[in-house]
Order: C-alpha cells, then sequence, then structure tokens
C-alpha cells in the first residue's frame, strides 16, 4: 500500500465523518450482501482468518489469537444479524458494534474490509505510521468505527450509553459488544453489568470470547472468573452459553437476545484462541505475538486446506 | 551487568533488579496485572512464587491490595504498563497509598510513545503531570538500564513513601557507566546529574530524552555552541538548586521529555525557574497530541523529540 492511497483512505474516511451523504460512499458499495449460509460464512471465516494472519505478519507485531478466537462471532454478526449498510455508514438506525477487546481488532478491520467499509488494500498497513488501522482501533484516524477502544473494561459502558441514547431518541437500533474472558477481571465491566439491569437495556447484547487465555496464560490460573455465566445472571442479565465457532448455536443465541425484552443479554461463547491454524490454537505465546513469515505459510496452507 | 554502550530496555533492568533485591529482603513483595511478561516482573515471580502476586486485569484492585500489604509491612512493588498503573488506577493512588502515605514502589512500564506499534490508547505522555501533583509520592524517570538498577536498589526501602519510577518498552543505549567509581556516589534520589559541562544554555532531560540531549549538545558542540546537559531523573521532588544553578550560570534552558510539555518535566522545570531565577525557555516533548501507532523512531522523528529538534531549540535561544 502506497503511502499517498493511504493518505487518501484516511481523508475519505474524514469526509465521510463530517458529511455521511457524500458522493465519496457510493464509490465503497461492495458486493456484500447478508446471510445466515453456514457454508457461505465458513468460507468468509477463513478469509478473515487469513487475513489476520498476514495482517499481523506483515505488522511484526498484534495479537493474532484472540483474533482467530472472535472471527466466527464477528462474521456471524456482520453478516447474519447486524442491521447495517456499508454504504451508509452513518445510518442513524444501524446497530452498533464494539470491540471492547479492541487488541482483537485485525478480526475487525478485515470484517470491515470484506463488508466494503473500508478497502481491502489498507489491510497492510496494520500499525504503520500514518494507516487508519491503529494497533488499537481510534475513530480519529478510522471513523468507521464506532468507539475508540484499547484500554479493556470500557466498551460496555460505551454500549449501555449508545443505547441509552437510543431510547430518548426513539430508535431500536441493537448494540452489540465483543469482550474478552481476561477482560471480565476488570472491575469497571461490573459496574457496566449493573448498569445495564439497572436500566433494563434489552437492546445491549453482549459477547464474551471465552478462549480460556490471556496474556500471562490461561484465566484460570491468571485470575479465575468461573463461574461466569452464573455471574451475569446473577448481576440480572439473560445469560446464554454457546460454542462459539458453531454458527448455528450463535444465530440461536442472537435471536434469544432479540427477544428477550427487559434486560440485557449476555452471551458466554466457549472457544479456541488461535483457532483455525494449528500452532496457534490454545497456544497463549500467540496473544501478543505475529507469526513469522514461514509460520504464516504455514498457517495459510492450513487455512485453506481446512473443511 | 548492565554494560556501557549497549542497548538495554529500563523495564529489563527493572526486572533483574527486583529479583535481585527479593533475595536479599524477605518482605518484598510484587504484583501485576496480567502484564509480567512484558513489565519484567516475571523474573521475581518466577524466583518467589510466593511473594508474587498476579492481579488478573484488574488494576484499581492492584493498587488497593499493594496498599493493604504495605500498611501490614510489606515493601509491594507494583507493576503493569503506566497507562493501566498511573492512568486507570490514579484515584487509589491518589487515595489510598499516597493519602496514608505507604511505602508502595509504583514502578510502571511502556510509558510514552516509544511503546510504538500499540498506538495511543497505550501511549502514556500524562504521567508525569498527574503523578507530581499527588502529594507525598516521588516521580523517577531513568535514563537507561544502569541507573534504573541502581535506582531500584536504593529506593526499595527508602523514602518511607510512596515511590512512583517510569520506565519504557523499547531498548535504549545505556550512558552511564556503573563501573565509574563517581556513579554511586552521584547518584542520588532528588539530585540532578550534570553529564556535561557548558556555559552558553543547559538541557535538562529525563528518560531516554537524555541520549538525545546528550547527541544534541555533541551536534552543537561541532558548531562552537557549548550547553551542559543535566539528567533530572526526579522529577518529584525537583533538584531545585541544580536548576537554578543552570539558570544563573548559563542562562538559558532547554527541556526535553518523551511526556506532553504540558505539566511534565518542562512544566516542573518553569515553576522553578520563574521563582528563582527567571531566564528564557523552550520545552521539547509531546505537544498537546495523542500518538499513534509505529515505530519508535518513526514516532519520535514525527513527534519531534529528535536531537535535531532539541538543537533548533537551544539555537532559538541562543539566536535571542
Ligand atoms: C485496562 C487494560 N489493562 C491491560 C491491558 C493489556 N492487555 C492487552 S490484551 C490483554 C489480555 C486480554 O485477555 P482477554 O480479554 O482474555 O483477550 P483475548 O484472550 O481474547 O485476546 C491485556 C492484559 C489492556 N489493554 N487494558
Amino acid at each position: 500500500m502506497k503511502v499517498k492511497e493511504m493518505k487518501r483512505e484516511m481523508i475519505t474516511a474524514k469526509v465521510m465523518k463530517t458529511a455521511p451523504e457524500s458522493p465519496v460512499n457510493i464509490e465503497r458499495v461492495s458486493p456484500f450482501s447478508q446471510t445466515r449460509d453456514e457454508k457461505v460464512l465458513r468460507e468468509i471465516a477463513r478469509e478473515v482468518r487469513k487475513d489476520i494472519i498476514r495482517m499481523t505478519t506483515e505488522a511484526g507485531s498484534g495479537h493474532p489469537g484472540g483474533s482467530l478466537s472472535a472471527t466466527d462471532l464477528l462474521v456471524a454478526l456482520f453478516w447474519g444479524e447486524m442491521r447495517h449498510k456499508p454504504n451508509d455508514r452513518y445510518w442513524a438506525d444501524r446497530d452498533r458494534f464494539i470491540l471492547s477487546k479492541g487488541h482483537g481488532c485485525p478480526a475487525l478491520y478485515s470484517v470491515y474490509a470484506r463488508t466494503g467499509y473500508i478497502a481491502h488494500e489498507i489491510l497492510p498497513t496494520l500499525r504503520k505510521l500514518g494507516s487508519p488501522l491503529q494497533g488499537h482501533p481510534c475513530m480519529i484516524h478510522l471513523p468507521t468505527l464506532e468507539i475508540s477502544t484499547g484500554s479493556l473494561g470500557h466498551g460496555l459502558s460505551v454500549g449501555n450509553g449508545m443505547a441509552l441514547a437510543g431510547r430518548l431518541d426513539g430508535k431500536d437500533y441493537r448494540v452489540y459488544v465483543v469482550m474478552g474472558d481476561g477482560e471480565q477481571q476488570e472491575g469497571s465491566v461490573w459496574e457496566a453489568a449493573m448498569s445495564g439491569a439497572h436500566y433494563k437495556l434489552d437492546h445491549v447484547c453482549g459477547i464474551i470470547d471465552y478462549n480460556h487465555l490471556e496474556t500471562e496464560g490461561t484465566v484460570e490460573e491468571v485470575m479465575d472468573i468461573a463461574p461466569l455465566a452464573e455471574k451475569w445472571c446473577a448481576f440480572g442479565w439473560h445469560t446464554i452459553e454457546i460454542d462459539g465457532h458453531n454458527f448455528d448455536e450463535i444465530f440461536a443465541a442472537l435471536d434469544e437476545a432479540k427477544a428477550t425484552k427487559g434486560k440485557p443479554t449476555m452471551i458466554v461463547a466457549q472457544t479456541v484462541k488461535g483457532k483455525g491454524v494449528s500452532f496457534m490454537e490454545n497456544n497463549v505465546g500467540f496473544h501478543g505475538k505475529s507469526a513469522t513469515r514461514e509460520q504464516m505459510e504455514q498457517a495459510i496452507k492450513e487455512l485453506d486446506e481446512s473443511e | 551487568m548492565v554494560k556501557l554502550g549497549e542497548r538495554e530496555s529500563t523495564r529489563n533492568a527493572y526486572g533483574v533488579a527486583l529479583a535481585e533485591l527479593g533475595e536479599i529482603h524477605p518482605e518484598i513483595v510484587a504484583l501485576d496485572a496480567d502484564l509480567a511478561g512484558s513489565t519484567q516482573t516475571r523474573r521475581f515471580a518466577d524466583k518467589f512464587p510466593e511473594r508474587f502476586f498476579e492481579m488478573g486485569i484488574s488494576e484499581a484492585d492492584m493498587m488497593c491490595t499493594a496498599a493493604g500489604l504495605a500498611v501490614s509491612g510489606k515493601i509491594p512493588f507494583v507493576s503493569t504498563f503506566v497507562i493501566f498503573g498511573a492512568g486507570r488506577a490514579w484515584e487509589q493512588i491518589r487515595n489510598t497509598i499516597c493519602r496514608p502515605n505507604l511505602p508502595v514502589r509504583i514502578c510502571l512500564s511502556h510509558g510514552g510513545i516509544s511503546i510504538g506499534e500499540d498506538g495511543s490508547s497505550a501511549q502514556a505522555c500524562e504521567d508525569f503531570a498527574i503523578m507530581r501533583s499527588i502529594p507525598n509520592i516521588s516521580v523517577i524517570v531513568p535514563c537507561d538500564a544502569a541507573e534504573t538498577k541502581a535506582l531500584i536498589h536504593e529506593i526499595w526501602d527508602k523514602p518511607k513513601s510512596p515511590v512512583y519510577i517510569r520506565m519504557t518498552r523499547n531498548k535504549v543505549p545505556t550512558i552511564l557507566d556503573e563501573n565509574d567509581q563517581s556513579f554511586h556516589q552521584k547518584f542520588t534520589l532528588g539530585k540532578a546529574v550534570t553529564l556535561r559541562e557548558g556555559s552558553q544554555a543547559t538541557i535538562i532531560a529525563c528518560g531516554q530524552m537524555v541520549a538525545v540531549g546528550i547527541q544534541a549538545a555533541e551536534e552543537l558542540a561541532k558548531e562552537g555552541i557549548e550547553v551542559r546537559v543535566v539528567n533530572m531523573s526526579t522529577i518529584k521532588p525537583i533538584d531545585q538548586d541544580a536548576i537554578e544553578k543552570a539558570a544563573r550560570e548559563t542562562g538559558r534552558i532547554v527541556t526535553v521529555e518523551e511526556h506532553n510539555i504540558y505539566g511534565g518535566l518542562g512544566g516542573a522545570v518553569a515553576e522553578v525557574v520563574t521563582e528563582r531565577y527567571p531566564v528564557p525557555m523552550r520545552r521539547v516533548g509531546v505537544r498537546d497530541v495523542f500518538g499513534e501507532s509505529g515505530s519508535p523512531d518513526a514516532l519520535f522523528e514525527k513527534y519531534g523529540l529528535t536531537p535535531k529538534n532539541v538543537v533548533k531549540a537551544v539555537k532559538d535561544l541562543v539566536k535571542s
């Protein structure tokens, strides 16, 4: 990606922020169409995972493990659940998405690229000087983001705020917040748990990427958060436990969340950190480290050959 | 051993020193918030697992737990990234560590823009300001691995009040020689150290910007401009006499810091200069903007934390 093109992309992004109806949007209409067809979604998820590996290796840093574990959840949300229009990104009625575990942003950037929010060619600029694709999501650099994240434990509160605003404005958009399991250790998450239930924010749906690993080891040995579903239940949230790599289960849970009135929903999704790449799966070494070029080739090959 | 001229990160020197101290002083305990591998407290944890407390990603809880340990006779060393410790848990530090004046050692790493690719969410450039404005606490920013090591060995049990140490992620050149006889005599908390003499201006720097200041001084010397370089590793309590002396003797001061120009080293020096002996000043630092992703060197270049920029600031003053 040439710097000049990158600059243009950033300018485009800025223009959109101030003038959502700008004709620039028209250029960005993508072949994106929504679907819950599992076969199609598996293919998309495979490509997203390949993007994640390539981007982080190209950057020489980043967080591939937690990006890979959240991939199926993000794909399900953007292709099969959320109401949104990539060619009208500031549409007031769109559902909101917040990646509270901001370090997993390679997955989100790839999803943005493949749904048509950003140009796919800018993915290799991840973490480089001047890139809209910051190491942790920054909405000043990439206005497509609903909020800047990167410090854990902030996203759910922001989601609650968006839902409160939606209620005031008589809108029925929903707010989806993806958090990490290590992130559950932040006290502020539980403050948000209280206020979400207190204000009966049934338009908020949180999803926990329960991959059982954080930076220093397993969540169980670092600071156990179990029993997690019971905790959310006790805080007054409708709680659903699923396999976070099974699209049927993900959609059933999202439908159940939508049908739940009077309280917010928390989906506890069991996942595998590094999902899809044998040497990254359940390997804490790939929390904050990218693959070498050799490893990248192997990972891409594995992903291509997987079902 | 820390070798003169070699590049080593201050966080690494901290981890090594802490593990050494743990051997001698059983009252030392360490706490971290899921970043022990990065902050280097892992070295202590591996040696003394029973005296290391992994707190998970819960910095506020960690600070107050440290307060509880301190008030019960332990000397807690608390580590995470600067932004999550000094930032997220500031109020816990202020009210429950500093107000009761407890001997907690808040040793945070990955400060400044040199954390690099992670981007602005982690690039703390506000910590000098928010930490030095809390009563009772000392604020120290070591310039290299040698100073970090000496510092950790000195401050482990004195002062009896809270201490904040700011370290960085990247490897930095070791500019102080720990084998030099005068090194340990020179190193005292609260005392600035003159690293180079000069009469036309004084560069006062801290952290890895001290090396940048020295480089600038060398450049200036080639053009016949002789400047003093002072390592002001203790930002609080600041060495007022050294600042006044620099103002009196050189008449111009340039501060250099990996921090916002508001409220940090430049601010602290200016407070002393205006009250004791007003002279013209320039502050080199991050100019009240957030950082972004990029390599540390690319960021230093973009945000003006370079010898070139320090040279320019000195020349500005010398000409005016
Ligand atoms: C408040 C805060 N503290 C510390 C960090 C540094 N950090 C980044 S990722 C991470 C571990 C996150 O673990 P988890 O939430 O389980 O994410 P995942 O395993 O899904 O990547 C930590 C400690 C941070 N980003 N924010």
